[in-house]
């Protein structure tokens, strides 16, 4: 009897689920084909028409002329850096603020607290906006620009920094660094069970014996410094250019999730039985090697699961980037959305995009997690 | 465990099922009450019924329509949905203002949400036939331009290259300016916001060299800026940008009321009757004027509304020329030329078909 239940159960769920999306989906298409006639069919033939706006920002080559479909590509980069640097930082940040919170340095500790505090309980787009306007926005203008040592170059245009560039040797370089990364990796693995300084020599003169071999055939080295430079009174070029939009969006997504890794960091820590630090510091060892190879590994394991979710929420949030001019995906998609009148396909790109972004991040993290766990025997 | 786990999923089913419900008797009776609109239905009997109008304006822009100190709407754009409710109720104040944004406006019109929009939009050739609208004549001839800062040495479109422009999305101008950029082939970064109150403070706050968008929404907003003489209009114009008020299609009752409340507007300047004198003009002999404001046949009972329409909407709104000079005139912080929004017999193009 509990088995027919069961099945009963199971099969009643998915013709709820199924009916819903049926119910809706005739909802949708009844909808369309009533506010009009013929002309607007569902489809995604629109997206290789010309995209016919401009984009501030791109990674790829983008012209006006280009399609629909390339622009929503322009976006999707954008969005994906927005995302990619935000959790570097974010993680930075949070990290530190989370052992800080912990730390037996007053000051340092309720700086922590503060910070924790206080932006974690401010809506993130008032915060994009106090970003954006209160500070990107207060730099001079290029005419007057800031500039600080190292040829890095504030205005409200955008931020300047001297940045690596790829010369025509990167390519040489780089097969070099792989077959001697390789080599290394090999004789790292073969030496792993007694691992002697020897053996690191080794490895690391291997690598080194590829650099030469890779300097020798292109004389060059593989990356040279791309400085900012002043052209006129009115422009900078050259280097690497943050625009305030970017910086905005960047700076507000990593410094609010920043606080809540704080929090799963300090938990995750907490969560590492008092015995383990006693252990630790029982046998010696310094409070910086306790934290690093005995409390951290272990507190990595709480940590991973909640962490994955903060990093999802800064994708889904990145989506705010709209409100400061940002191009990412969704403002594309909102004036392709504009142009063509086109809103239900404009959305189904929309939540396909952040659905691949959000399940790929989540996947990832997911394997990382489960090299990290104990593997119980 | 197990057991426990099925009572949440039972409990959760239970939850689940009313909203299925709700799903289903929702969108039904909309449906069918908007498939019968289309077919027999008018738009206007829905509104006579209802006793007020439901009018979309953006709200957000003086002169056409914002909200005033003591929280009443005023500008260009609400004064026609003013008018249909004085041809309609004889009352001027029997209608309910929802602020749209650039990118709710159509599917707010569309979905019946709003009975007509009002709310400087352009009339184009996609709006009208791919979103399924029906425009009402054209009621502000404008055009899109540039607005810089006067101390920025800019001047024409040329001198913008490799500058930035804000622009605001969900409208035309964001397409418009590219394509006069690209036919000159002057290469820019745009900044786009969604909001237009961001849009132009990232231009005061001076993100960027230029702004763009309807030269009347520029010298409208540059009106509320807190020094407007440092701030130029450039002459270039980027765009026809006719503005005109817009009903979902296929309801022809209700898209003529809309037509020709505007075009009584613009009849009544010409015959010279404005809001003073049109008690006067009431006894007047001549037939023309007699037609027009219902004192002979019968214009209105044939469209479905009163037959004097035309002098209530006089009474309560004025004329063109009254609507236009207390919203946008000299009087007004806006201080824009009528220009091409004259009457045809004054340098305009404005020109309202006979009432006969």
């Amino acid at each position: 009897m509990p088995k027919f239940w069961r099945i009963a159960l199971q099969g009643l769920l998915l013709v709820l689920v199924v009916g819903t999306i049926a119910l809706l989906w005739h909802n949708l298409t009844a909808n369309l084909q009533q506010q009009s006639s013929q002309t607007t069919r569902l489809g995604f033939d629109f997206l290789r028409e010309e995209a016919k706006f401009n984009i501030g920002e791109a990674a790829i080559p983008y012209q006006p002329s280009d399609s629909y479909g390339r622009a929503i590509l322009v976006g999707l980069l954008n969005s994906l850096k927005v995302i990619a640097v935000g959790i570097v930082l974010a993680t930075t940040l949070g990290v530190t603020a989370g052992i800080a919170r912990l730390s037996n340095n007053w000051l340092l500790q309720k700086i922590a607290l503060f910070y924790v505090e206080v932006l974690r309980n401010i809506p993130l787009l008032l915060q994009l906006f106090f970003w954006y306007f209160a500070f990107f926005l207060s730099f001079p203008k290029v005419e007057q620009r800031l500039q600080l040592p190292g040829a890095i170059y504030l205005t409200k245009s955008g931020i300047w920094l001297p940045w690596l560039q790829a010369t025509s040797a990167t390519g040489t370089w780089l097969i070099c660094w792989i077959i001697g990364g390789v080599g290394a990796g090999f004789i790292l693995y073969r030496q792993r069970q007694t691992l002697r300084p020897w053996t690191v020599l080794q490895a690391g003169a291997a690598i080194v014996a590829l650099s030469l071999l890779a300097l020798l055939i292109t004389h060059g080295l593989p990356l040279q410094f791309d400085v900012p430079q002043v052209i006129d009174n009115f422009q900078i070029q050259g280097g690497l250019k943050l625009s305030p939009e970017f910086a905005a969006i960047t700076t507000g997504l990593s410094v609010y999730t920043g606080t809540f890794i704080a929090e799963v960091v300090r938990s995750g820590i907490q969560a590492v039985p008092r015995g383990q630090w006693e252990a630790a510091q029982s046998l010696g060892l310094s409070p910086n090697v306790v934290m690093g190879t005995v409390i951290f590994p272990q507190a990595l394991r709480t940590i991973l699961p909640p962490l994955s979710n903060q990093y999802l929420n800064l994708a889904k949030n990145s989506s705010l980037a709209v409100a400061v001019g940002y191009p990412d995906v969704y403002s594309i998609s909102d004036s392709m959305n504009s142009q063509t009148g086109r809103p239900v396909e404009a959305m189904l790109v929309i939540i396909v995009t952040y659905l691949t972004i959000s399940l790929t991040l989540s996947v990832l993290i997911n394997l990382y997690n489960r090299s990290v766990q104990i593997v119980e025997r | 465990m197990k057991k426990i786990q099925w009572k949440f999923i039972l409990a959760g089913l239970l939850l689940i099922l009313p909203l299925a419900g709700c799903v289903t008797d929702v969108p039904a009776p909309s449906s069918s009450s908007a498939g019968t609109a289309n077919s027999q239905q008018s738009r206007l009997d829905t509104v006579l019924k209802r006793g007020k109008l439901i009018c979309g304006v953006s709200g957000e822009l003086p002169g056409f329509s914002f909200v005033e100190p003591d929280g009443k709407y005023s500008g260009l754009d609400v004064d026609v949905c003013r008018s249909i409710a004085a041809a309609l109720f004889d009352n001027p104040d029997a209608v309910e203002f929802r602020k749209l944004s650039a990118k709710q406006r159509f599917p707010a019109v569309q979905s019946g949400e709003v009975d007509i929009l009002s709310r400087n939009t352009t009339f184009t050739v996609q709006r009208n036939t791919e979103l399924n609208l029906d425009f009402a004549p054209v009621i502000f001839y404008d055009g899109q331009g540039l607005m810089v800062r006067k101390d920025s040495t800019l001047n024409t479109l040329a001198s913008l290259k490799n500058r930035s422009i804000c622009v605001q999305s969900g409208t035309t101008t964001e397409q418009n300016l590219a394509d006069q950029m690209r036919q000159r082939n002057i290469p820019y970064t745009s900044v786009v916001f969604d909001d237009v109150n961001i849009t132009f403070g990232a231009y005061t706050e001076g993100r960027c060299d230029a702004i763009t968008a309807d030269r009347s929404a520029l010298v409208s907003r540059r009106s509320s800026f807190q020094k407007p003489d440092d701030h130029i209009v450039l002459p270039d114009l980027l765009s026809k940008e006719p503005l005109a008020p817009a009903v979902s299609s296929g309801d022809p009752r209700w898209s003529n009321v809309v037509k020709w409340t505007i075009y009584t507007l613009i009849n009544a300047e010409e015959l010279n009757i404005d809001s003073k004198n049109v008690t006067q003009f009431a006894t007047s002999n001549d037939p023309v004027v007699k037609r027009f404001l219902g004192g002979e046949g019968n214009f209105g009972k044939k469209m479905g509304i009163p037959n004097d329409f035309a002098a209530r909407i006089i009474k309560h709104v004025g004329n063109y020329g009254e609507v236009y000079d207390r919203n946008l005139g000299k009087q007004t912080k806006l201080k824009l030329d009528r220009g091409l929004n004259n009457l045809w017999n004054k340098g305009g193009i404005l020109y309202s078909p006979p009432f006969r």
